[in-house]
């Protein structure tokens, strides 16, 4: 089980939660089941979410895992120039 | 990831020098070819008729008298690009931009185009094309759009983001909040407290060359496209997806490219010049002028912020806050998001707020510029910081340093902040000799910090070694800052041979794996990943090559600088086989010799800059004058020195551009009136002093050499950097970009 934040607007897709307790060992697993909790977080995950783990942030690296005890915080997920 | 990204702590040959740049040759003699230098037998040229309404609906488009003309070998409309998002709604954007559906929303909007046998032809066609208009009301200006009165450009817009579900339209499309603690009550612990708001006007990246590409369908539904791009693979998947065509039958080359910070991720003409090719059966040439640049294609959001920080007489910031309004075209952006997000990422705060607006205009479509966001949210708060340690009377630099975030820090975005630079590059400033250096009257200096994101992605990279010892490198990132060069001297480096034997290409779509394009400072950082991956699969070929040729187990063979080496005292007669004798052999030991990698580069790490500017004001004219520029940033590892400098020094001219001249123009009839470069104005080289660079290398932990991105970070602190350097010089706080002339004698007149 990690706990999870979500950064103000997707905390609002949630029904007003900014942090949620997911049983997820990988970022895939972690979307996976946010969609199934969360139905209102869907679209916000087709369009893309990162996942800043211990502040280093994942934006494609699905398959990373999250450890236990380590900070996970939902980001937008970040445009370039 | 097959491959393990841990910084390792070596020592380098070869990274960390300064060759020349393999393409460089080409540009300087006019060999190399850009986006309009290339030409295909039979090709026709393509000209975009364009919208000279702000806002209007198109009740009919006439072409039978162009399609009529001679010469002239199709015309198209939106109905020749029929909608095949499948509910994309970006990508409906990018559509709708590309080819106006049944409504102009931005004077330049394309509105048809035509496809002729010369230019003449093709522009007497553009006027042959009658469209019908009715004329809506429309706005260009953030905090106008805002209001409950402005017209409204999608009346589908509901405002994502709030509460409660909006019962009504608005040209808000969303509403983004970060930030922790309470700053209600860190208000009340502040002795001091500066509540400013600031504007900043749309500038344009300003790349010297126009779009430009050309297109051939075949009738067998393959196509070819040659584009000016920063992301070919990209554009490949939005022009497949725009015109119903399968990825891998559309081969997309990259030309060399003269700038795109950011203005060329994402595509404007080309679906057209393919849906032309289509029709016409010919390839086609579309090249856009630079009027047609600045119209419809780039721009950065012109933005309206509300800062509001507090602090104790100690120094210590007690809470911040800001609100942030950027404009997105006509179309729904995250750019007040990513300035929301970056706004207070310099500082180590408990209590902050940022809430962010992304407002419609009838503007042309913003795309990313270079840090996209961060460097209007800076100018506000950088501008607030200065004026706050003024009022408790402490030097800026102290100040910032003070309460400068480090490792353990919640970012005001919101995780916590793993090793960073911050705090070095502001020692680095306060002890620079430019810190120092004396003033005249009428000068003034300024400082300012700034942040940005980075990011790394999808990558992939071929590496082939021909039987002359000398190594081909096929990358799949557009380059442009140098990276050929700094690729070629990261697989220099991991084989353990000399640059000169190592020969990088952009390769095209149909010769190597998808990858990203060069955006979010990741060109280097992720094609070096996957380039030390690559060569260390072509290593373990060579290691079973040299193996083979010994008749010696693979396990008993090392490689040591750029040699296979039999290891262990039994091989003691065997001389080493360099990379050359055993590409010598490799038809009769396996064939070709190549190393492949493919990854997601992740863990670019966040990235910091501080900036220091001398600035002379004629207080007669309002006119100003960089004296001294200097930036400091962290590189993690400068592979290539030269190149992160130029990273450095172009950030920082952008910014001084932006900082006291840039602008969109509109007149009343929400008409551009300076989409020229007349009009519009950039830094030439006599503008600028010497811009001095120091490189800080705090490695990244999460690459094999420590390699940070460099390209963006630069841009972000020049505009307050250039505000605070004015204010101090004319002792009046300029809160509006640009500080034009008109605008700085304005302030001065305002305060008396």
């Amino acid at each position: 089980m990690v706990e999870v934040t979500l950064w103000g607007s997707l905390g609002t897709a949630a029904g007003g939660k900014n942090k949620v307790d997911v049983e997820a060992k990988d970022i895939r697993e972690l979307f996976r089941k946010l969609g199934e909790q969360y139905p209102g977080l869907e679209p916000w995950i087709d369009r893309g979410i990162a996942v800043s783990i211990d502040g280093v942030i994942y934006r494609d690296t699905w398959s990373k895992e999250l450890p236990q005890g380590a900070e996970i915080f939902l980001l937008p997920r970040l445009a370039g120039g | 990831m097959n491959f393990d990204p841990r910084y390792s702590g070596r020592n380098f040959s070869s990274v960390g020098t300064r060759p020349i740049r393999p393409d460089g040759v080409d540009k300087v003699t006019g060999r190399a070819r850009y986006g309009a230098d290339f030409n295909m037998a039979g090709q026709l040229v393509g000209r975009v008729l364009r919208s000279p309404h702000a806002h209007a609906k198109i009740t009919k488009i006439d072409t039978s008298k162009a399609e009529k003309l001679p010469g002239v070998k199709a015309v198209i409309t939106a109905a020749d690009l029929p909608d095949l998002t499948d509910g994309d709604a970006s990508m409906y954007d990018v559509l709708d931009n590309c080819m106006a559906r049944g409504k102009v929303l931005y004077d330049g909007h394309a509105v048809a185009a035509v496809a002729a046998v010369d230019a003449r032809t093709a522009r007497q066609a553009l006027k042959l094309i009658e469209v019908y208009y009715e004329i809506l009301p429309h706005v260009t200006d953030v905090d106008e759009a805002m209001k409950h009165a402005a017209p409204l450009i999608n009346d589908a817009i509901f405002t994502e983001g709030l509460e409660e579900k909006p019962v009504k339209p608005s040209n808000v499309t969303k509403r983004s909040q970060f930030g922790h603690g309470d700053v209600h009550q860190g208000f009340g612990h502040a002795d001091f407290i500066v509540e400013r708001s600031f504007k900043t006007e749309q500038t344009h990246q300003g790349y010297i060359e126009p779009h430009a590409c050309v297109a051939n369908v075949s009738s067998d539904g393959t196509a070819d496209l040659w584009v000016c791009t920063q992301g070919h693979f990209v554009y490949r998947q939005h022009c497949a997806q725009l015109l119903g065509l399968e990825a891998s039958k559309l081969r997309v080359t990259s030309s060399e490219i003269g700038g795109g910070f950011g203005g060329k991720t994402h595509v404007w003409a080309e679906p057209v010049a393919l849906a032309l090719s289509r029709k016409a059966g010919r390839p086609v040439k579309l090249v856009m002028t630079r009027e047609e640049v600045f119209r419809a294609s780039g721009p950065t959001s012109a933005t309206s912020i509300d800062v509001k920080i507090g602090a104790r007489k100690d120094g210590t910031i007690t809470a911040a806050e800001a609100t942030l309004r950027y404009t997105s075209g006509p179309y729904a952006g995250m750019w007040a998001e990513l300035g929301a997000m970056t706004a207070f990422a310099c500082y180590k705060l408990d209590n902050v707020k940022t809430v962010g607006y992304e407002v419609l205009v009838n503007r042309p479509k913003t795309a990313a510029y270079r840090a996209p966001s961060a460097p209007m949210a800076a100018f506000a708060v950088e501008s607030a910081v200065d004026e706050l340690a003024k009022e408790i009377g402490i030097d800026p630099v102290e100040f910032r340093i003070k309460n400068a975030a480090q490792e353990g820090t919640r970012a005001s975005y919101g995780p916590v902040y793993g090793p960073i630079g911050i705090g070095p590059t502001l020692e680095a400033a306060k002890h620079h000799p430019h810190m120092k250096a004396p003033l005249a009257k009428n000068q003034g200096r300024g400082m300012a910090c700034g942040f940005w994101f980075n990011f790394g992605g999808q990558t992939c990279t071929d590496l082939n070694i021909g039987m002359d010892g000398t190594v081909s490198l096929a990358v799949g990132t557009v380059d442009v800052g140098g990276s050929r060069a700094s690729l070629s001297l990261v697989a220099a480096e991991e084989l353990g041979i000399d640059y000169s034997h190592v020969k990088a290409i952009v390769a095209d779509t149909s010769s190597l794996g998808y990858n990203d394009m060069t955006d979010g400072s990741r060109g280097t950082f992720s094609s070096s990943m996957a380039t030390i991956s690559a060569a260390r699969n072509a290593i373990k070929v060579l290691r079973d090559r040299a193996a083979q040729m010994w008749d010696i187990p693979v396990d008993d063979v090392i490689w040591e600088n750029g040699q296979a080496i039999a290891k262990g005292e039994k091989y003691g007669n065997l001389s080493p086989l360099s990379l050359k004798e055993i590409a010598a052999q490799s038809g009769k030991t396996g064939g070709p010799i190549a190393g492949h990698s493919e990854l997601v580069a992740d863990g670019a790490g966040v990235s910091f800059a501080t900036h220091i500017c001398d600035i002379e004001v004629d207080p007669e004219t309002g006119a100003t004058r960089v004296l001294r520029y200097t930036v400091i940033q962290d590189a993690g590892k400068a592979v290539h020195p030269t190149y992160v400098e130029g990273q450095y020094q172009g950030g920082a001219a952008q910014g001084i551009g932006w900082a006291l001249n840039e602008e969109y123009i509109y007149g009343k009839d929400g008409r551009l009136q300076n989409a020229g470069f007349l009009d519009y104005r950039i830094p030439v080289c006599s503008d600028l002093p010497m811009i001095d660079t120091q490189i800080l290398e705090i490695p990244n932990p999460n690459h094999p050499y420590g390699v940070r991105g460099v390209g963006e970070t630069s841009i972000v602190p020049p505009l307050a950097a250039i505000a605070n350097a004015v204010s101090n010089a004319v002792g009046v706080r300029m809160t509006h970009i640009p500080m034009s002339p008109p605008r700085i004698l304005a302030a001065l007149e305002a305060e008396g």
